[in-house]
């Protein structure tokens, strides 16, 4: 079947078979790896992207059920003018260590942070609790997205394109 | 270069690039998502299908036949290998297991087929129309139930390891304490599971996988499959965590090496989560007896440590009793092990092997028999501090400053505050209470080589099979290369984790940035010299600063002097300083919980590692080795356990839904802090492991802070509230 789809701000269509998983069409597909295979039944978050602002695990949705939405993957986020300020945080900071687990957390962070600008450590840490981690436990991430989401607030312009473009797309 | 003698002076020591928290080199690549690790490895070979393994569905016993008829007709299907189509293949030297081959089944998911497709769904659903006929035998699962006849297993000589008359030192000694522990098995959980492309060109093979001992697996891959290892080649630039669960191939490479040879293909395949958990390794489960003998005033007399494990036959045991010859002084002492036969999965590494378990029964039992001395569990630690290895009192640690890990983290974290008396600090509906425990992993030396070259940018390029797990390897040997030649670190290109690289320590045993990073340092003396000799120089007074070398009032731009290139390979091997010295990292372990006196719910609050381990090559990512140390920790003392089915002999919860491990909101603040210090007798680099150390004790000081907000004593991990609910104390 058709699957039609937009990735990162472009259209993508490919042919593939009813039972294939979103992550499953941005990996093999798409050649999307950044979403990772760490457990493919929910528990882990590696493959976690956002469709139409909502982060979601992409190994428990067909590719058919994302037709025609709106989905970004990591390799979306960095804009021509750099590295989008999560990612930097996290390079930064040393928040990611193998960095398996990081494009997911990095997106859950994002979801969060577009519908909550000021979110609390406890709210970070509720928003994450489905991105597992097993080299650098959490501290580091929850402190390098509470500096984000300050720095976000205080510079008041599109610091964010690829977020400002993903609102009006499904706003 | 033989590294024989204490390090002097060396151009590490200038510490302009080392020794600095600079950003991770592979950072970038990982945020952006464009590491490429093993299973996306689309631009290796064109043409990649794929591979689902099939695992046996008994214990023990023999597989009768495999009827792939209708998984050879389901549509997409290639080629299908099964374990009745090829003699048992070889195994690598540090495995008991079998990968596969042959008709024995010697554990539960141990794989028996490999189907190979033109999509990954395609083999699923084939793998799914396996039929396998089994004979089963009654197999040992049940570790408790084989203890008490499990037989003495020796750790190098001597089945027992004895310092003095141990039986009679604790018979005289005024308090004793005689208590046993136990800890379960437990899983890596690296969030990458085990996956290889397979790629062969003729009768050479190559394997694009995730692994952290590059040239073991080179090597064990020819023994497997019966070839020659120059035929073989293997490449890991990218490993998403490995925790020991990747020191060797797996089923996923040998399959996906058989599945590629009769599909004519590329192929690729990954194990799923429950195969990782049951076809692969874990840490084994372990009953360890402690008895320690005092005076009065604290002083160790004597200390025995004796643990139970099980294992495939072949396998060895969980070293648990390791740190106890080393970490406490004591005149008389007995240290023993047993090896129970199962015939459960592999037991095999897992970070800190040995140590891991073993500190999170003898640092409970050094709390209790404090409390019993009614002394402060730091001071009756360091009252028990020894510079010497016991056992050996002409022999002493190359650098050892546990006791002030202890006095530093104690002041750090308002130790002084802690009641001793337990469960008598409350606040509101929580019991609150303040542990501590010892770290102690070995800092172990093994030779590891490097390639460096030199071109006319004045580009640095370091080439060695060393691996990055997580641990921040790109970014150390970037370091290292840099101070040593004199350049920034963005001159310098690091290649790691390919067979054809010079052969390095590898990752494992939190041996691979000090062992690594002296083979960088060996290397790049080399090129020193080979720079020096091309300017007619004496090497000996030159200097290598600001991209130029420097003699006298001479001074040469790096990319000048290299010309149309130059290139050095050398290595570090040591002589007999480890012999000499006892070289070990330690660290204190401090940790403030809550439990709800009313539900048991254990949260914690604040967690201190103060560590001494040598020079820090890089605070930042050293850090975070620690601190992803101390979440493991908090997993083992509070969740982590792989629960075995007695009957059928297998991990139940064999996903990350029933094999908890922690998440964001168990985590609260972490601090780490490192002892300024160097070690001249571990390497030129003067360094030691962080990586494995952060987890050792990490598990008893969360234990001992329980028993301090509660009162209530749990010795068998992990402390699930329906180990204490019905002994807490009544709410007031």
């Amino acid at each position: 079947m058709n699957v039609t789809l937009t990735v990162n701000g472009e259209t993508r269509s490919a042919e593939v078979p009813p039972e294939t998983t979103l992550l499953v069409f941005l990996r093999e597909y798409l050649n999307l790896t950044g979403a990772k295979t760490g457990c493919d039944i929910g528990d882990c978050g590696a493959c976690t992207v956002i469709l139409d602002g909502k982060a979601v695990n992409a190994c428990l949705m067909l590719a058919a059920q994302a037709d025609g939405r709106d989905v970004i993957t990591i390799e979306g986020l960095a804009t021509r003018e750099g590295l989008h300020p999560l990612q930097k945080v996290f390079e930064e900071t040393g928040a990611l260590q193998c960095g398996f687990c990081g494009p997911g957390v990095i997106l859950s962070a994002k979801a969060l942070l577009d519908e909550n600008p000021a979110p609390s450590k406890q709210e970070i840490r509720n928003a994450l609790a489905g991105n597992l981690c097993r080299c650098t436990g959490y501290v580091k991430m929850i402190d390098g997205i509470q500096e984000v989401a300050e720095t976000m607030r205080s510079v008041p312009t599109p610091a964010l394109p690829a977020a400002s473009k993903g609102e009006q797309k499904h706003g | 270069m033989k590294f024989e003698h204490p390090a002097g002076l060396n151009p590490i020591d200038r510490l302009t690039v080392v020794g600095r928290p600079v950003d991770r080199i592979d950072g970038p690549l990982k945020t952006t998502g464009t590491a490429l690790y093993a299973h996306e490895r689309h631009d290796v070979a064109p043409n990649q299908a794929y591979g689902v393994v099939v695992g046996a569905a008994i214990a023990r016993g023999r597989v009768e036949t495999i009827d792939v008829r209708a998984a050879r007709a389901a549509p997409g299907v290639l080629a299908v290998v099964t374990t009745l189509d090829v003699p048992r293949l070889g195994r690598g030297r540090m495995n008991y297991a079998y990968l596969f081959g042959g008709a024995e089944i010697q554990h539960y998911h141990q794989a028996i087929a490999v189907v190979v497709a033109e999509t990954f769904e395609q083999a699923r659903a084939a793998a799914a129309l396996i039929r396998a006929d089994y004979t089963p035998e009654q197999g040992r699962f049940d570790l408790a139930a084989e203890a008490g006849h499990a037989p003495l297993h020796g750790d190098g000589d001597e089945p027992v390891h004895r310092v003095g008359d141990f039986e009679t030192a604790f018979a005289a000694a005024p308090v004793t304490l005689d208590r046993t522990y136990t800890t379960p098995d437990q899983s890596h959980v690296m969030i990458e599971p085990h996956a290889t492309v397979a790629v062969w060109d003729g009768d050479r093979l190559t394997l694009w996988t995730s692994n952290q001992m590059i040239a073991w697996s080179k090597k064990a891959v020819a023994d497997i499959l019966g070839m020659p290892a120059e035929k073989v080649r293997v490449v890991s630039p990218y490993v998403g965590g490995g925790f020991g669960g990747k020191l060797f191939v797996r089923a996923d490479a040998v399959l996906a090496a058989l599945g590629a040879k009769a599909a004519g293909r590329p192929v690729r395949v990954a194990l799923t989560r429950p195969l990782v958990i049951n076809n692969t390794t874990h840490r084994p489960a372990t009953i360890q007896r402690i008895r320690i003998g005092a005076e009065r005033d604290g002083r160790i007399t004597a200390i025995a440590h004796e643990s139970t494990s099980g294992n495939l036959p072949d396998g060895s045991p969980e070293t648990a009793v390791a740190q106890t010859k080393l970490l406490y002084a004591g005149a008389a002492r007995m240290i023993a092990m047993r090896l129970a036969r199962l015939d459960l999965p592999e037991g095999n590494a897992m970070r800190a092997p040995g140590e891991a378990p073993g500190m999170m029964a003898l640092e409970i039992a050094i709390d209790e028999m404090a409390e019993a001395l009614g002394l402060d569990p730091v001071e009756f630690r360091i009252r028990n501090d020894t510079q010497v290895d016991p056992a050996h009192p002409g022999r002493p640690f190359s650098y050892r400053d546990l006791v002030g890990c202890l006095r530093l983290g104690a002041e750090r974290f308002g130790w002084s505050a802690r009641d001793p008396k337990p469960a008598s600090v409350r606040d509101g509906r929580w019991l609150i209470g303040l542990g501590v425990a010892a770290g102690f992993r070995n800092n172990l030396l093994t030779k590891s080589s490097a390639r460096v070259e030199l071109d006319r940018h004045g580009v640095v390029t370091v080439s060695t099979d060393m691996t990055d797990i997580g641990t921040g390897s790109y970014t150390i040997i970037a370091q290292t290369a840099a101070e040593m030649l004199g350049v920034g670190l963005e001159k310098v290109v690091v290649r790691l984790g390919d067979s054809d690289f010079p052969a390095s320590a590898g990752s494992g045993g939190q041996w691979g940035a000090n062992n690594a990073t002296a083979g960088v340092y060996a290397a790049c003396v080399r090129l020193r010299d080979a720079v020096a000799r091309k300017l007619g120089l004496n090497a000996t007074d030159i200097d290598f600063a600001d991209g130029e070398v420097m003699s006298g009032d001479r001074r040469v731009p790096l990319g000048e002097a290299a010309g149309e290139g130059l290139s050095a390979e050398d290595g570090i091997e040591y002589g007999s300083l480890a012999k000499d010295y006892q070289q070990s990292t330690f660290a204190g372990h401090f940790v403030e919980v809550a439990v709800d006196a009313h539900t048991g719910e254990t949260r914690l609050r604040r967690m201190l590692a103060v560590c001494s381990a040598g020079r820090i090559l890089n605070p930042k990512s050293a850090r975070s080795q620690v601190i992803g140390a101390m979440t493991m920790g908090a997993g083992a003392a509070l969740m982590e356990k792989l629960s075995v089915d007695t009957r059928r002999g297998f991990f139940v919860n064999h996903d990350l839904a029933g094999y908890e491990v922690p998440v964001h909101a168990d985590i609260p603040h972490q601090e780490v802090i490192f002892l300024d210090e160097a070690d001249p007798i571990s390497s030129p680099m003067k360094a030691k492991g962080v990586g494995e150390l952060g987890l050792c004790g990490v598990g008893a000081a969360i234990a001992n802070a329980i028993y301090n907000a509660t009162g209530v004593r749990v010795r068998d991990y992990p402390i699930t509230l329906d180990t204490y609910l019905d002994r807490l104390p009544r709410p007031a």
